[in-house]
Parts: structure tokens; sequence; C-alpha cells
């Protein structure tokens, strides 16, 4: 009987083990603070990451073309909402380390976000050109927004999308020179404002951490566009106009991301199209307070969470760097040389560490961002965007 | 002497097509550089074209729709971008032969 009883439980324990996805146990209760994701670009799969233990737990695929993929979080931490470039949304929960929905909801898409009551879902599309809703819950659709103005009758392409207060999601048109903000208090009929003649070929976008400022890069001109987001009724102002003025632009081999913005005190950096800067604004004012040299043209400046780092990766083909700036000094105290295509940063949520994808290297790094130690080298295919759950609680994340 | 000068042009007209048919022998990129050229034609172009060539913040690389332009189009196209766009002149990083091979590998269409 004893000897029936201990077959059984090892028998279960298979089942238990097969049924389940590997990784996280079925009987172990647990958080997902500390868990995060990898994208494997090429093969169309992410592995969930716990930083704690600093190893990847699983690995989900069937998630289609994964090119410039990103992701964003529910609110409870436990789904991350994947954004595929061939227009696949895909929910996965992180605890069974499963595909738990998917839609194919467009041709070409760019990313998305989740609004602050959790409930919606938003993809910006570059074909057909627009904004599409949907439920988080059961990702049904919710809203279609169409980008089509006089500007661009045949629709635009979609950037820059991201959430804020009030309901409302913001977002750049691309081939239109336009912002929009879609207010979908009430998603069942979205109110959009339109911003025209902002610039030419808006190509990113972020919003600050408060949710106030909504700050869109241009890239057929030198400087940027704000729309002060407690204040739309005033209209975009430019800011940096013509920072560049006189000088030649470099070829621009990879498109900055103004995701990764980063603010330390009054200062503000992003990185400069173009040229082998990072601009520092003061963030009160909007006005330039400098530019840093660095190594190579800047993809994304992030600061550490205590913003006294900034952190910089770059463009090929001198992505295999990436430099730290001191915000009080602002002189670069630190090089690091990761290996070939360093694609994305992220800090854990106190930034102890941060966590680096070296596209080319097969690998993600982790280091220490007080000594520059690498503490662990986890190996991935082709590892690009690195998305942590805290990015939940953040306002335009 | 016509004996002469038509034996003389069908000799320069040989002379020609072993010409073309060595340069293009020669700009054929070894079998590692092809490597390195699909590499970054999948991840670096694919960026903006995407990995799949399907188009993104550029257009689609697909051979349908490559199939009406010139391969010297193209290979200009690469090499010296298109202004008032985003596509960077890739000349410095890739020779006119390697930019060709990466035109005819793209209207061929690229392997997965």
């Amino acid at each position: 009987m004893r000897m029936l009883t201990t077959w059984l439980s090892v028998l279960l324990a298979a089942v238990i083990a097969t049924t389940w996805p590997h990784g996280v146990a079925a009987d172990e209760l647990r958080g997902t603070g500390d868990l995060g994701i990898v994208v494997e670009r090429a093969a169309g799969a992410v592995q969930i990451i716990d930083t704690s233990r600093r190893e990847a737990i699983a690995r989900v695929e069937g998630l289609g073309d994964l090119s410039h993929a990103s992701a964003v979080f529910s609110r409870d931490g436990r789904y991350a909402y994947v954004f595929g470039r061939d227009g696949g949304l895909s929910k996965i929960d992180l605890l069974t380390a499963s595909i738990v929905g998917r839609v194919v909801q467009a041709g070409n898409s760019i990313g998305g976000a989740i609004s602050e009551d959790g409930r919606l879902i938003a993809v910006s599309n570059y074909e057909p050109g627009g904004v599409k809703v949907f439920d988080s819950e059961t990702l049904a659709p919710v809203a279609d927004i169409a980008a089509k103005s006089p500007a661009a009758p045949e629709g635009s392409k979609v950037v820059g999308l991201v959430d804020a207060p009030g309901g409302r999601f913001v977002f750049s048109l691309y081939d239109a020179g336009e912002i929009w903000i879609a207010d979908l208090s009430d998603p069942s009929s979205p109110q959009v404002e339109r911003f025209e003649d902002i610039g030419t070929q808006p190509y990113d976008a972020l919003v600050t951490g408060d949710g106030r400022s909504y700050i869109a890069g241009l890239f057929g001109e030198d400087g940027l566009v704000l729309l002060d987001l407690w204040h739309p009724e005033d209209g975009v102002r430019r800011i940096l106009s013509g920072y560049g003025r006189g000088e030649e632009a470099l070829p621009v081999y990879k498109m900055p991301h103004l995701e990764g913005w980063a603010r330390a005190g009054r200062l503000f950096f992003l990185p400069a199209v173009g040229r082998h800067e990072v601009l520092v604004l003061d963030g009160d004012s909007w006005r330039e307070k400098g530019r840093i040299p660095v190594h190579g043209q800047p993809v994304f400046a992030v600061a550490n969470p205590d913003g006294r780092r900034v952190w910089v990766n770059f463009a090929h083909p001198r992505n295999d760097v990436v430099q730290i700036i001191d915000t009080e000094s602002l002189e670069i105290i630190h090089t690091l040389r990761p290996g070939k295509a360093v694609l994305h940063m992220e800090f854990t949520p106190r930034g102890e560490q941060v966590w680096i994808s070296v596209r080319d290297e097969d690998r993600v790094d982790v280091y220490d961002t007080r000594t520059f130690e690498r503490l662990a080298s986890l190996p991935m295919d082709k590892p690009s965007g690195i998305f942590l759950t805290a990015r939940a609680n953040r306002i335009g994340l | 002497m016509a004996r002469i000068g038509g034996a003389l042009v069908a000799a320069t007209g040989l002379l020609a097509v072993l010409l073309v048919a060595v340069t293009n022998a020669l700009a054929t990129p070894s079998d590692d550089r092809q490597a390195e050229l699909i590499h970054r034609v999948k991840h670096d172009c694919g960026s903006c074209h995407g990995l799949t060539m399907k188009g993104g913040l550029g257009p689609p690389l697909l051979p349908a729709k490559l199939a009406s332009r010139s391969d010297g189009d193209l290979v200009e196209v690469i090499l010296d971008g298109v202004p008032g766009t985003p596509m960077p002149p890739w000349r410095g990083e890739l020779s006119e032969d390697e930019a060709r091979w990466i035109v005819r590998t793209l209207k061929e269409g690229l392997q997965p």
C-alpha cells in the first residue's frame, strides 16, 4: 500500500510537471514584483526573468514577429501584454508561463499602452494607421481610431502612444505631423482632440512620470514638441528648436527611443538625433542647458531610478558600448563594453541592478549599477527589449 | 580591313562578356560575408523594415514590392539613402557589390 501511494505521488508529480509549464511550480505561491520578460526578437519568444534570483525561469513561444516588440503590464503585475511587429497582441500569464490570449489586430504595429485603470489596452499601428483599443481582460475590441486627416488622407502611421491621466491615450501621427489626445473615459465613444502642424515626422514620444508633459521628437527637423496635458488648450510648443542648426547631421542607422527619457532633479536628458550627443534640458523652462558629447548616436538615455546617473546606449555601428553620465557633473564617469549590439537597458525598481540585452552575443547581462561589476549573464536568443513588472505602476510605461 | 575590324569588335565583345562574368563572380561576397550581410539586413534594416521585411516605419522589402524597381535604383537607395526620409546612406558600411547582392537576395525573398 505504501508502495502504491509512493507510485501515485510520483505519477501525480509527473502529471503536474508535464501539464504545468516549466519554471513556476504549481504549488509555489509567489508575487510578480521581481519578474519581467525579455523579448527574443527573432525566435518570436519571451523569457520570463526573476531579478531576485537573476535567472530566467520560463520561456513562452509562439508570439509571431517580435522585431521592435514592447510590452506593458496589468496593474496586478501578473500579465504582460506583448505588442509584436506583425500586429499580434499577446497576453502572457507570468505565473503559468502561458499565452492566455492573443489577437492579430493589424498588419503592422509599433507598440502599445495600458489605461490608468488597467481596463484598456491601446495599440498603435502603422498599417492600417491608427490606434485600436481592446478590453484587457478578454482582448475583445473596444474602439478603433483611424489616423486619417487632411494631411494624411490615406491614413498615417502612429508612433509615440502613451497613457495619460484622465482615461486618455496620447499619440503622434508620423505622416501627418499631428498629435492626438483620445479620451476613452467612456470607451464606447472615444473623444479625439487633434493638434495639427506640430512639425515634420514625429518619430517617437514620451510622457513625463507625472503624466503632465507629452514630448514628441521630430525626425524631419531639429527640435521637439511639447504638449502640456494639464493645459491642452494652450496647444503645442516647440522646444530645442533647431538645436543642430548649421551642423550637418550624421546618417541615422537607428532611430533614438524617447520612452527611456531621463529626469534627474530639474534636468532632463534626451538622445539627440543624428549627433553624438545627449541633450540636457531644464525640465521646468524646457530650455537647453547643455549637450554632452558621447561615444556614438544615442538610442536610449535612461536614468537610474534615483536620478543620480544616466545610462546611454548607441546606434549601429557603435553599439557595443554603454556610457554612464553623472547627472551632477554632466560628465561620463564610466564606459562599459558589454559586447556587440547592446539594444536595451532596464533597471530593477530601485535601481541596484541594470539588465542589458546584447543581441549579437545572444546574452542578457546583469550589472551592479554602483560598482559596474557584472553579476550574471544569461543566454538568450537575439534578445532585444527587457520589461519588468514595476512598469505596471508607472504612468506612460 | 573590315574583316579585321569585325574580328576586333567580336574580340572586344567577347572580352566585355568575360569581364562581366568575372566581375559578377567577384561581386558575390564570401560565404562569411553573406552571413553577416543577411544578419545585418534582418536586424539593422529590420528595425525599420521589419524582421521579415513586411515593413514598419520604412516600406516593405518583399519581392513583389521590389519587382518593379531596377537593381540599379535599389542599389542607389541603399548606398545613398533617401533624402527627406529616415533611410540613411549605407555607403562606407557597404560596398556597391554588397548592396547589389543584398538587392538580388531581397528580390528572391529572404529565407527566414
